[in-house]
């Protein structure tokens, strides 16, 4: 149900990349979404095709899913798990650590810009923006 | 990444069918957690209780598993030697702003309409209702929904998360993600434990252990007033450690004995 709040604070996201590089349509939006993050793939997706509209009408969603990932601090080792037994499976300790699978994260907007000039201006049309 | 287009084509696909350039194109590369607005807000909510000397609990749990008892427990309980006020949310009515009222402090209910949790912004808005000069001790009571609050930030200090025995011993296992978010779970009603008979608080622990926590446990039957002791001391223990004492004893009355009854 909550995942439409996430839907929203996505197009809120994309319609602000979009915007400051002046694009015409949003083509595709990627995004990671762990078993542990609490958010649904399926009902995210539901969402995303229920709320899209302007820029981002024809957009495709694409989900990038991952696996629970932990690591022990009891032994070091790093274990690939399920979302409720976060218990390291060589040594059996519950003392770890989340490593990956709980991230809700936009991973990456296409879009088609406004002209060609801004693509002669950036030769590589690649940008990559680290946020947090 | 392919740098003939700027697709977003990873090197294991084919790549016949987008040989030509797309100068138009543009591929931006973010890592941007999509609830970020929602923790800009928290990160503000925060403040506001850091800057005024308030403990903001968020209690989270399924419909019906007493969260609303335990506060009116607790505030019969603290009310004499802290200054409390609650945040009610529901979807529709003031019943259990009313219920808290009744207790002698302030509530503010926020009712979503269909939304299934609070989020920081609903709860800024009830802030600027909220008198927070005048509080030490701020509950703010999440929608009843085992899955959707855990995933925002209210800008909350500690979040406990309500197990009633009347749930099975199994929640942790089956809604870890709420269980992760906690920093304590208090289970409810245990004074059903002996009618029931089915609810085995050590499967719930080790259900719990199994999420990688060592978080407290702490048994509660609010209803009788008879086992909330466990719940006041790790409630004092977080004012203290936060510098909220007893020193803003309105009264001397001292706290209701019935309250600090042996745990059943």
């Amino acid at each position: 149900m909550h995942e439409l709040s996430v839907c929203q604070a996505l197009l809120t996201q994309v319609a602000e990349i979009a915007g400051s590089r002046r694009a015409r349509v949003v083509e595709r939006i990627t995004v990671e979404v762990g078993p542990l993050s609490g958010t649904e793939p399926t009902l995210l997706l539901n969402a995303f095709i229920a709320m899209r509209s302007g820029i981002t009408s024809t957009a495709e969603l694409r989900i990038e899913h991952c696996t629970v990932g932990i690591t022990c601090l009891e032994c070091g080792a790093y274990s690939q798990t399920q979302p409720n037994r976060l218990i390291c499976a060589p040594c059996g300790s519950w003392r770890t650590r989340v490593i990956a699978g709980d991230g809700l994260r936009l991973l990456r907007v296409e879009m088609r810009t406004t002209d060609s000039s801004d693509a002669q201006q950036s030769p590589d049309p690649v940008e990559k923006v680290h946020y947090v | 990444m392919c740098k003939i287009c700027g697709c977003a084509i990873r090197p294991t696909d084919s790549h016949d069918n987008v040989m030509q350039p797309r100068p138009q194109f543009t591929v931006v590369d973010v890592v941007h957690d999509l609830l970020a607005a929602n923790d800009i807000t928290a990160t503000h909510n925060r403040q506001h209780f850091d800057d005024h000397g308030v403990l903001a609990i968020n209690l989270m749990s399924s419909p019906g598993s007493g969260k609303t008892a335990l506060l009116e427990a607790t505030i019969h309980a603290l009310k004499s030697h802290y200054r409390i006020a609650v945040i009610e949310g529901d979807l529709q009515t003031e019943n259990d702003a009313e219920r808290i009222r009744a207790c002698g402090v302030t509530a503010l209910q926020i009712t979503t309409g269909t939304a299934c949790h609070l989020d920081a912004s609903l709860v800024h808005q009830a802030l600027h209702s909220l008198p927070l000069a005048e509080v030490d001790l701020l509950f703010i009571e999440n929608v009843g929904n085992l899955v959707c609050p855990a995933s925002f930030d209210l800008g909350q200090h500690l979040n406990v998360t309500l197990l009633s025995v009347t749930e099975g011993d199994d929640k942790p296992a089956k809604y870890p993600v709420i269980f992760r978010a906690s920093d304590l779970v208090v289970l409810s009603k245990t004074d059903l434990l002996a009618v029931l008979g089915d609810f085995e608080p050590s499967r719930a622990a080790s259900a719990v252990r199994a999420l990688g926590l060592d978080i407290p446990m702490i048994h509660t039957a609010a209803r009788r007033m008879t086992c909330i002791s466990d719940w006041l001391e790790w409630l004092e223990s977080q004012l203290q450690r936060r510098g909220i004492g007893r020193s803003r004893l309105r009264k001397g009355t001292s706290m209701d004995q019935a309250a600090l009854g042996p745990c059943a």
